[in-house]
């Protein structure tokens, strides 16, 4: 009985193992046609710092061609551009200074607030983003402000329609922003040039 | 005159320059500035008003809208909410 077993053994693992190897070469004959037939796997285009820093530099001096010098100053020196609202507080008012200016940061939403007060409206989320590009769909930070600035100052009605508004605090942090308006106020003193939203557009 | 346009990675790119006053670079003026306006760009002129010296842009929507003594236009993409 146990010889027979033992027969009965010997020959399942003879049949066995032939098939073992041929189902083995058959699953490596398909992992190397699989190899051959898949591409090369194709280069990422990838974060380039000094593409991107280089780009950044030719916004900023766009931006510095087009804006005012007290408007480059603060944004150089603070990292956001301040621009006055374009719409009167009354109707018909002989009273041309707007009741309420914006912070333009970029690559962040729009904060509109009232000067005197400092107190903050609303925040407008609103992005340019380049969709025949390669890929990348972002414009330099600096060119995402002049953007903001050029269609702000020329069509303020249009650039705020297409955004998105929330109460300040859906992306911006509330108090960041109150102390950037502290940060503008302390610069401004310190240049001497005391409030002039009115007066420079911005 | 010299048309701009901002493009993610580059910056600014110069897509044509010419006088508007010659008839053929006016002619290709045009069809750029269509071209980039196909493309769903908005187009804003670059002013300083003269006696108080102000900035500002002015959105042009035409090529005919562009004040004659414009030295650029930059393009740029449209706003969309973020």
């Amino acid at each position: 009985m146990l010889l027979a077993l033992l027969v009965m053994a010997v020959v399942a693992l003879a049949l066995a193992v032939p098939l073992g190897v041929r189902a083995g070469r058959a699953q490596r004959a398909a992992g190397q046609s699989r190899r051959r037939r898949s591409p090369a796997p194709r280069p990422e285009l990838g974060y380039d710092p000094g593409r991107e820093r280089r780009a950044e530099q030719r916004a900023r001096q766009l931006l510095r061609s087009c804006v005012n010098e007290e408007e480059w100053a603060m944004y150089r020196d603070l990292g956001f551009l301040r621009v006055a609202g374009r719409a009167t507080a009354g109707r018909g008012s002989a009273l041309a200074a707007p009741g309420y200016a914006y912070l333009v940061y970029p690559h962040k939403p729009i904060v509109a607030f009232v000067p005197d007060s400092g107190r903050l409206l609303s925040e407008y989320c609103v992005e340019f983003p380049d969709m025949h590009g390669d890929g990348n769909t972002r414009l330099p930070a600096s060119d995402d402000v002049l953007a903001k600035w050029m269609a702000l100052t020329s069509d303020e009605s249009r650039v705020i329609g297409q955004a998105n508004m929330h109460l300040v605090g859906r992306q911006l942090d509330p108090a960041r922003v109150r102390r950037d308006l502290w940060r503008l106020s302390e610069w401004e003193r310190r240049r001497g040039a005391g409030s002039s939203v009115g007066a420079h557009g911005g | 005159m010299k048309f701009l346009r901002m493009k993610p990675g580059h910056g600014e790119v110069l897509l044509t320059e010419g006088d508007p006053g010659s008839e053929v670079d006016e002619e290709r003026l045009v069809e750029e500035f269509r071209r980039q306006l196909d493309e769903g760009m908005w187009a804003a002129v670059p002013t300083e008003h003269p006696s108080s010296g102000r900035r500002e842009a002015l959105m042009v929507r035409d090529y005919a809208d562009i004040p004659p003594q414009a030295e650029r236009v930059i393009f740029f993409p449209r706003a969309s909410g973020g």
